[in-house]
């Protein structure tokens, strides 16, 4: 029986029959913790590299409140440093590079690498029973490309002019042109590359995930067996190479155009800022359309391998099985395919042919389907569960009803019509808060507590992370549900002074208190971080399977040694068979616990 | 405290009316949907919480058809919401380029010219009784930050940019267009009262985007038409008065 079920006792010593790992042979510090090609490495870098950008990104949306709710006043503890030249005020110039970078950040560095860089390279073997991604060196490459654009990034800062100021979306000729902007000289050029080393790195990432998936599952374990966290991460990573390929290009278009005087974007006789006319015969247009080919299938990205971990989490903190398994995986299929018709509804009133956007809104309001289902059978899964109301849980929780808000005001922009009154209006900026925080972020959070054993063999601390997890929450919804408010009061995005509208006034008060509530939520992250770090070196240590999960992942030793298992994992279930009548006195049945026919047939007939 | 659509909460245009009936439709659709989904959600919780320790738990692996229910009714629920709002759509930018329903073409007056630029709105109208020529005639006449537009009945700016990209946006009558650099983008709309509304940009255009303060003023068509008369004389005015006699 132990080389069926290497999860119990018999898995420490498993050494026996030629399986012995070499557990003990030595590396240097260099290549185990630096330039390390151990998926779980690297894992790791990312997510400490992100948790670390969140922080950055943090602190830039705080600066962005901060003038939103005293505008041109002098900002505390930073402003005599960073604006002294403004006498610590931020300037509007600085207000658009603050946003800009807030953004990017954000979206760059935070949310596209965490899922698919941290948890997709953590979990993608050990869920399939693989003892590394098929191409280590691959791998560690596509981490190492991540600072390069850090450093490009932060680089465009000390340009002259500063910062790029042309918004995450950079739209030309904004973007395009030296004369337009402060911010659009050589931080733009920077700005470009770093989102080049973004795109390169999330390719490396996904050409390996594809093939690791495709080529590399444990015996038995068959592509319907598979967890749902792996299947987001394919979809995922199907989606990262069809559409990033559009977005280099794109970027590569206005690098040449702004340093080889190509005119791609560029239309004839504009004048900027009393420079002299251009010439071109470029379509700025064409820019939106190739942003957003790859950037609405991007906010998939940033959405799906979080439904599939949930997805994960809650069939385990139930107790029960995963509702309409594969009603999910089809409904991750169905975004991920409508995901590539619907770009256009980012630029309803852009221009374009007014009838493409009668089309792109159908696919769009469509699109709101495979959510739907993907909602409902969430709550089918808490539905006659053994609910385990712990941290994360209650991330779990806050995800599926963060989603549902933020699904519900897509609907809003998808009508055309009313598009026409809310975009570029605060109610999108509410939207796809709700989606990438309230969702995304909290999807994340319940994760970091739940692989957090798996990684570093210690547990997180429960307390604190309840009270995180309930400060972040109240922030959050404090900080952004008011947002649709400001945005139906029709206060447009991006403006560093809204209140010198007369229609706008009365908005402060309410800004204030946002503000107030994103300050509480920015500070809450520090728990996060303070549980994490000291978890990893003084948490109390855990076995294999601290949550009496499923996955292959638990079944291998916390943290798993080079190689994950210490016998080759052979898979008998799917993952969810959470309460089985088979599983005996267990409420969970592992992927690699072998039922005897008889006892199968037994559980049968008492049923 | 008041937050929701902004002055009194009414639009001052058709289209603005219909946009904010579709709002309130969606608005109604949703609070169900959003009730109806966090009612369950709850209610799944908190039997979940109260699960005695000897029962177990609802051994399932999904129903078939449970999903063909749930997928049906959303389905049917979107496709209405898609299908429903087409034609406020198709109303708002496409019926003026097609024709009157006897076949003649469909006759929406220019009345301006409006070009965006860093950080400022610039205004020419034609002189009273000629039409907007796409190039600027001598005897145009200019504004700068206030459009000027009659009421009752459609009318149609021209909308462009001299250097990047901005939005013409007027909340009160919800109207929103991009203005985008080398395109001629025709926009149109009618203001159902005379008054002031507010006019802005969204479309980030730079550090001072958030400064294009404008007002559009609708008046009844003889104000306006009085209105290019005056600003015509002021404009063309060189001064020179004849000496008292
Ligand atoms: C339920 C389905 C969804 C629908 C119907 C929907 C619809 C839309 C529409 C129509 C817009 C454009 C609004 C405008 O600019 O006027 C938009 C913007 C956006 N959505 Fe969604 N959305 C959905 C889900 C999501 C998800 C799941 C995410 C991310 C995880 C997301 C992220 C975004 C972002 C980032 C933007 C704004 C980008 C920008 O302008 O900066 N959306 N959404
Ligand atoms: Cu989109
Ligand atoms: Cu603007």
């Amino acid at each position: 029986m132990s080389t069926l079920n290497p999860t119990i006792d018999h898995a420490d010593h498993a050494d026996h029959g030629g399986h012995g790992h070499d557990h003990a042979h030595k590396q240097s510090f260099i290549s185990q913790y630096v330039f390390s090609t151990d998926h779980k490495m690297i894992g790791k870098q990312f997510l400490i590299t992100t948790l670390l950008m969140m922080m950055v990104g943090g602190g830039l949306a705080l600066a962005v409140r901060w003038q939103l709710a005293r505008p041109w006043e002098r900002m505390p503890i930073f402003g005599d440093t960073v604006f002294g030249a403004d006498g610590g005020q931020i300037s509007p110039d600085a207000y658009t590079m603050l946003f800009t970078m807030h953004a990017t950040v954000m979206i760059f560095l935070v949310i596209i690498p965490v899922l698919a860089g941290a948890f997709g390279n953590f979990l993608i073997p050990l869920q399939i029973g693989a003892d590394d991604m098929a191409f280590p060196t691959l791998n560690m490459l596509s981490y190492w490309f991540m600072w390069p654009a850090i450093f490009l990034f932060g680089a465009s800062f000390f340009m002259y002019g500063g910062g790029p100021a042309a918004g995450w979306t950079s739209y030309p000729l904004l973007s395009l042109l030296r004369e337009a902007a402060p911010g659009s000289g050589d931080a733009q050029t920077l700005w470009l590359l770093g989102l080049t080393f973004v795109g390169v790195s999330s390719m490396m990432g996904s050409v390996n995930y594809m093939t690791t998936i495709i080529n590399m599952r444990a015996p038995g374990m068959t592509l319907f067996r598979m967890p749902l966290t792996i299947w987001s991460m394919f979809i995922t990573a199907i989606l990262q190479a069809f559409a990033l390929p559009v977005l280099t290009a794109a970027g590569f278009m206005m690098v040449a155009d702004r340093l080889l005087g190509t005119c791609f974007f560029v239309p004839s006789g504009i004048v900027v800022n009393n420079a002299p006319p251009t010439v071109g015969g470029g379509q700025t247009l064409l820019w939106q359309h190739l942003f957003w080919f790859y950037s609405h299938p991007a906010v998939y990205i940033m959405l799906l391998p979080a439904m599939g971990m949930v997805s994960d989490m809650l069939a385990c903190m139930c107790r029960k099985p995963v509702f309409g398994y594969k009603p999910m995986v089809y409904s991750m299929a169905a975004i991920a395919g409508l995901g590539f018709i619907v770009w256009g509804h980012h630029m309803f009133i852009s221009g374009m042919n007014p009838a493409l956007g009668m089309t792109f809104m159908v696919s769009t309001i469509m699109i709101a389907l495979p959510s739907a289902i993907k909602t409902f059978n969430w709550i089918g899964t808490i539905w006659g569960g053994r609910v385990q109301f712990n941290t994360v849980m209650l991330y779990c929780i806050a995800f599926v009803s963060m989603f549902i808000i933020g699904g519900l005001s897509g609907i809003f922009m998808a009508a055309v019509p009313v598009d026409i009154y809310i975009h570029d209006t605060y109610f999108i900026v509410a939207h796809f808060h709700y989606v990438i925080f309230g969702a995304t972020l909290f999807g994340v959070f319940g994760a970091i507590q739940f692989w957090f054993p798996k990684m570093y063999g210690r547990m997180m601390n429960e307390t604190v992370g309840k009270i995180h997890f309930v400060l972040t929450f109240i922030g959050f919804n404090c900080t952004f549900y008011p947002m649709h408010m400001l945005g139906i009061a029709g206060m447009p995005r991006r403006y560093a002074d809204p209140y010198h509208f007369p229609y706008l006034e009365h908005l402060l008060p309410l800004n204030q208190f946002m503000t107030a509530s994103a300050f509480l939520m920015g500070m809450a992250q520090f728990l996060l971080l303070g549980n994490f770090f000291y978890s990893m070196y003084f948490g109390p240590k855990c076995g294999r399977n601290p949550w009496g999960a499923n996955g292959l992942e638990w079944t291998a030793p916390s943290p798993p040694g080079h190689g994950n298992f210490d016998v080759l994992p052979i898979v008998y279930h799917g993952p969810y068979e959470y309460g089985s009548p088979v599983s005996g006195d267990k409420d969970f049945l592992m992927q690699t616990e072998y039922v005897p026919l008889a006892q199968r047939v037994a559980a049968e007939e008492h049923h | 405290m008041h937050w929701w659509f902004p002055g009194d909460g009414n639009a001052y245009s058709t289209l603005g009316g219909k946009i904010d009936d579709l709002f309130y439709l969606i608005l109604v659709i949703v609070s169900v949907t959003f009730v109806g989904t966090s009612a369950a959600l709850g209610y799944a919780l908190w039997r979940g919480a109260a699960i005695k320790a000897d029962e177990k738990v609802w051994f399932s692996h999904g129903s078939h058809s449970l999903e063909v229910i749930w997928t049906i009714v959303p389905s049917a629920v979107l496709l209405f919401i898609a299908l429903y709002q087409l034609d406020v759509w198709a109303e708002y930018r496409m019926k003026g380029f097609a024709k009157e329903k006897d076949g003649s073409p469909k006759i929406i007056t220019v009345v301006a010219e409006v070009t965006a630029r860093q950080f400022e709105w610039r205004i020419r109208y034609p002189a009273n009784g000629k039409p907007l020529k796409p190039t600027p005639q001598p005897d145009d006449i200019y504004s700068v930050n206030e459009l000027h537009v009659p009421t009752g009945g459609l009318v149609s700016i021209t909308l462009r940019t001299d250097d990047v990209q901005h939005a013409f946006f007027v909340p009160m009558l919800r109207v929103k267009q991009d203005a985008v650099p080398g395109k001629m983008i025709p926009v149109w709309f009618d203001a159902t009262m005379p008054g002031n509304y507010e006019m802005l940009c969204a479309e980030l255009c730079g550090w001072g985007h958030y400064k294009m303060k404008a007002m559009l003023v609708a008046q009844s068509a003889d104000d306006f038409e009085a209105w290019k008369d005056k600003a015509s004389a002021e404009q063309f005015d060189d001064g020179y008065r004849k000496p008292a006699e």
